[in-house]
């Protein structure tokens, strides 16, 4: 790897936006700040200015009501950035699947790199995924 | 001087300030991470940042502001350049509040609410800080005879058991300088608070970069200052300077952010005080 891609990899900042779950995943996207599992030391930063993020989390289903605002933040992250699906609401839309104000899955909105299953997700799991998304940001 | 030193130590303050204070920027966040408990990212995390930022793709606000980015840079490194070459300090001190205005323009000139309240912010900072250091100038003045940096450097007795009122003040205004709490009102250290990155907010990707690399030589600029309160010899100087940094990081970790106004209070009536106690010292009792 040259020494930009190594930069790149050692350096996720990351951009958290709850969609409208129900708090649990973002609640563990926290756990993973905490000194425990201390996603720090991977050089992650949770940073909350689409501006500086070069990683996307989302928790929580796309609705009617803030898709709009989901695809701005997206644009307005510089290249090269990542988006990651946190939790199954993310992912297929969950509980709220075919309710009537939901879309889906993140995915109808914006494309997604990785996706993190899980009801709620485990802090492990979302350091996995993090890593799986630095794996193909590496591949770029 | 002659012209090849001047040359020489101008390169070697340019090309070798960024490693130093990348490398402070690292231990930084190392010991911040083992004061709270954790392991922390590794000592050239700052680097690794700092490559990404030139990396990514630059998305225009204003023109304005990628200019004003690049003066922020090239103003802080001549003010560096003037202290290594043992320049007037009270000119240091006051082409380094110019760099300062730089960074404020440009978050002044786009529209974002964040950007401007930063931007407020962060002059008022300067309010703070800044009276302080030209303050002890005059107390280094009052003492040694001299605002030339060179001449401070060939004193024969250290300044600091004279001086330690003021550098007491000095403390406060490397606080407010590095951007740590209980001062980081402008920029607020992470950016998932009320002004979410404050000055800082705008600027994307390589020129945030540019800006993150002007704050290592300012920091860096502010650490020989407060090294210059202990000068025969280099050690003792770049010990008080490390010392200092030192207890920043420690307040830092063991405080809240306040507001303004109290910063105002304390750099104001705590800081000021101090100095102006010792100008008075140095006066009546010729230290």
């Amino acid at each position: 790897m040259g020494l930009i891609t190594t930069s790149r990899v050692k350096s996720p900042w990351l951009l958290h936006f709850d969609c409208g779950g129900c708090n649990g995943c973002d609640i563990e996207i926290l756990a993973c700040l905490t000194p425990i599992y201390d996603v720090e030391r991977f050089g992650i930063i949770n940073i909350g200015n689409p501006k500086h993020a070069d990683v996307l989390a989302v928790t929580g289903p796309a609705n009617h009501r803030n898709y709009r605002v989901l695809r701005n933040l997206y644009e307005q992250m510089p290249e090269p950035k990542l988006v990651i699906a946190i939790g199954s609401c993310a992912c297929t839309g969950g509980v709220f699947h075919n309710c009537p104000n939901i879309l889906g899955g993140i995915d109808k909105v914006i494309p997604v790199d990785v996706y993190i299953p899980g009801c709620a997700v485990k802090p492990e799991a979302i350091i996995d995924g993090v890593v799986l998304a630095l794996g193909k940001l590496a591949k770029r | 001087m002659s012209l090849w030193q001047i040359i020489l130590a101008s390169i070697l303050a340019i090309v070798v300030t960024p490693f130093i204070g990348g490398l402070l920027r690292g231990v930084d966040r190392k010991l911040t991470a083992r004061m709270q408990g954790r392991r922390g990212p590794p000592i050239q995390q700052p680097f690794y940042d700092v490559l990404k930022l030139f990396s990514k793709q630059t998305i225009t606000t204003t023109r304005t502001q990628l200019v004003l980015a690049y003066g922020y840079l090239l103003v802080i490194v001549a003010t560096l350049v003037l202290f290594a070459l043992g320049q007037d300090l009270l000119m240091v001190i006051l082409v380094l509040g110019v760099g300062s205005v730089c960074l404020v323009l440009g978050s002044l000139s786009v529209r974002s609410p964040y950007s401007q309240f930063g931007g407020h912010r962060e002059l008022l900072q300067m309010l703070a800080y800044e009276p302080i250091l030209i303050l002890v100038a005059v107390a280094i003045y009052l003492k040694t005879g001299a605002f030339f940096i060179g001449n401070i450097l060939g004193q024969s007795e250290p300044l600091l058991p004279s001086l330690w009122v003021a550098y007491l003040a000095m403390l406060i205004a490397l606080i407010i300088v590095m951007r740590k709490s209980p001062f980081d009102i402008a920029a607020s250290e992470h950016a998932h608070q009320e002004i979410v990155r404050g000055v800082f907010t705008e600027y994307s990707g390589p020129y945030l970069g540019l800006i993150e690399l002007a704050h290592w030589y300012e920091m860096v600029l502010l650490l020989s200052i407060i090294s210059l309160l202990w000068v025969p010899g280099i050690w003792p100087g770049i010990l008080l300077a490390l010392f200092s940094f030192f207890v920043v990081l420690v307040i830092d970790n063991i405080t809240a952010r306040l507001t303004w106004s109290w910063m105002l209070r304390v750099s104001w009536i705590g800081g000021l005080g101090l100095v102006v106690l010792n100008l008075a010292g140095l006066h009546f009792f010729g230290g």
